[in-house]
């Protein structure tokens, strides 16, 4: 499967939802409109001719400072035609919401909750998104940029009182 | 079909949905229990020993590393690759390097490609030894483990040699390897080749026909090629299943397309298939393995990086007489290099599956966005699929078959 062949038959089924292409290093990346993600997701999935049937890699990215903030990035391949595309999907700031792909996919599962875990994007029609890596009392998600790092000092016996005092743990 | 499947949570399992419920019993497995192989947690719903219902509970292990990755320069990053899947250290510093010289670009010499399907073959077969040994283990075969382990030790002693580490060896760098091999490379490789056909029978002997394993293996955790690609399933896993795909055939990396091997495939998708791919990928990797090792003494001595000063820190020899060799020098150790703005993904076959990389590039020395596709972590949500109707000592052997590294599970 050629890049350009693929880009021609998307944007010949659906005319308005791919609104950026990218040709990078030999890799096809396409960024879709929210609201037509799952229907460019499925059709990639199910179309005969093309099967993209395996969804390799899910995750999220923080683009803070640019409009969406939030990039959601899923590579799917087509055992078929030995090929990968990227479809990228943004989400704003203020409310980061993208439609899962696990009704499709089941393997976006893991992948969407650990997104939502450390990036806060919240994955709509995804059936348990819960916290996967950070404990469930976690305030925060951590691989947002503008999450706060705080250096810890080491504990040894002789200040470790000290520093537990201040530590915050995850309640029993 | 996909639409049926589901991975449930912890919270599924306990919550007040089920409360009402007086036939089975919620149990806790792990996250420190032997058999989970690492910190693993299950939350079991079990109807007497049969599972009704189980849910795999991740993140005791979580060291952030990707978030780090993203306060290092790209070639500093390289050491904490190592640290996720440790049974692995070189399959993750090749993925890691090859999506970071895709985006830059760069061409990797032939001899040091050679030296790097060499070195994540052996990782690979060590990688396998280690998972037969603990399988065979869960299952109470003890000599196999131990069998298993002597012929790692040996691999071990190969990555001593080439990089001073048995485990954490950050050997492979972004745009090559750290040295070259030294001289007695050839001939100890050329020991181990010799030797591991006739051991990997000596395992085959004690394993394959043995009713004992038979009965705990075969016909126990079946899952169909449709489930299989639906949860995501890679690596031996997948061609357990029957799918004949490779990456390393599908979408050849570091030269892959011109070494001669085959893709061992099973049919039923059961714990025993998944045996006997795994021994079957075992001979692939020595057959690899020797290509490499001659096309490696054909070749003699060569470079060990790329050429590319924008990447690759000139030859120390060039230092004390060169004064453009010595601010390259000086500039790449503190400033790093710089990729185009962009990002790139890369795909490798670990020895657990596809291990991906995808970057991102914002045109500073430090990488934006650094997410690594975890094999162990995506192969782990086909568990309760897997083990739904089966027995606890099932379950065992499963997570087993399933080869899990808690470290790449949690990142």
């Amino acid at each position: 499967m050629d890049n350009q062949i693929l880009l021609h038959r998307i944007t010949a089924q659906f005319p308005d939802a791919v609104l950026e292409s990218v040709e990078f290093r030999g890799d096809l990346s396409l960024t879709v409109r929210p609201d037509r993600y799952l229907e460019v997701a499925r059709f990639l999935r199910d179309d005969p001719g093309l099967r993209y049937t395996f969804l390799e890699n899910l995750c999220g990215v923080d683009y803070l400072g640019r409009v969406p903030r939030f990039e959601v990035v899923a590579h799917l391949v087509s055992m078929l035609h030995l090929h990968r595309v990227c479809l990228k999907v943004g989400a704003p700031e203020e409310h980061p919401h993208v439609p899962s792909l696990t009704p499709l996919f089941p393997t976006a599962n893991y992948q969407e909750r650990e997104a939502f875990d450390l990036l806060g994007i919240v994955f709509d029609g995804h059936p348990a998104l819960a916290r996967i890596l950070m404990p469930d009392d976690w305030i925060g998600h951590p691989q947002r940029k503008d999450h706060p790092l705080v250096e810890e000092e080491v504990a040894f016996t002789f200040n470790q009182e000290r520093i537990y005092a201040h530590k915050p743990f995850a309640k029993e | 079909m996909t639409n049926t499947l589901h991975v449930p949570t912890p919270q599924e399992i306990t919550g007040p949905a089920i409360a009402g419920k007086t036939e089975t019993m919620v149990l806790n497995m792990g996250p420190h229990h032997p058999s989970t192989h690492g910190v693993l947690r299950l939350v079991l719903e079990l109807d007497g020993e049969v599972v009704v219902n189980v849910a795999p509970d991740v993140g005791y292990l979580h060291t952030g590393i990707e978030k780090t990755m993203e306060s290092k320069t790209y070639q500093k990053a390289v050491v904490l690759t190592d640290r996720m899947d440790y049974l692995a250290p070189l399959s993750n510093n090749l993925c890691y390097a090859l999506a970071v010289e895709k985006l830059l670009g760069v061409e990797i010499p032939e001899r040091v490609q050679v030296i790097r399907v060499l070195l994540v073959e052996l990782q690979r077969i060590a990688s396998h030894l280690v998972w037969l040994g603990t399988h065979a283990l869960d299952l109470a075969a003890m000599s196999v483990f131990l069998y298993a382990f002597r012929e790692r030790e040996q691999i071990l002693d190969i990555f001593e040699l080439v990089s001073g580490a048995r485990m954490m060896t950050s050997y492979i760098r972004i745009g090559g390897l750290a040295y070259d091999v030294p001289a007695d490379f050839l001939p100890t490789v050329d020991a181990l080749l010799r030797i591991m056909p006739e051991r990997i029978d000596e395992y085959e002997a004690l394993l394959t026909g043995n009713p004992l394993w038979l009965e705990r293996t075969v016909g126990v955790g079946v899952i169909d090629a449709e489930a299989a690609i639906a949860y995501g399933l890679t690596g031996a896993n997948l061609r357990a299943s029957g799918v004949p795909y490779d990456v390393r055939k599908a979408m050849p990396y570091s030269g892959y397309e011109t070494y001669d091997f085959e893709i061992p495939v099973g049919k039923n998708g059961d714990i025993y298939d998944r045996y006997r791919v795994r021994m079957a990928e075992m001979r692939q990797s020595v057959k690899i393995a020797r290509q490499a090792w001659e096309r490696l003494r054909a070749l003699g001595p060569g470079p060990h990086m790329t050429l590319d000063r924008k990447v690759a820190p000139p030859p120390k020899s060039e230092i004390t007489h060169s004064m453009e060799a010595l601010i390259h020098h000086f500039k790449l150790w503190t400033e790093g290099f710089k990729p185009p703005r962009g990002d790139a993904y890369v795909s490798i076959e670990s020895p657990r599956g596809i291990l991906g990389c995808y970057v991102v590039s914002d045109g500073s020395p430090r990488p934006w966005r650094v997410h690594f596709r975890a094999p162990s972590f995506i192969n782990l949500q086909a568990l309760p699929h897997m083990a739904k109707g089966r027995l606890v000592a099932d379950l065992v052997a499963l997570i087993a078959s399933l080869d899990p590294v808690l470290g790449e599970v949690d990142r």
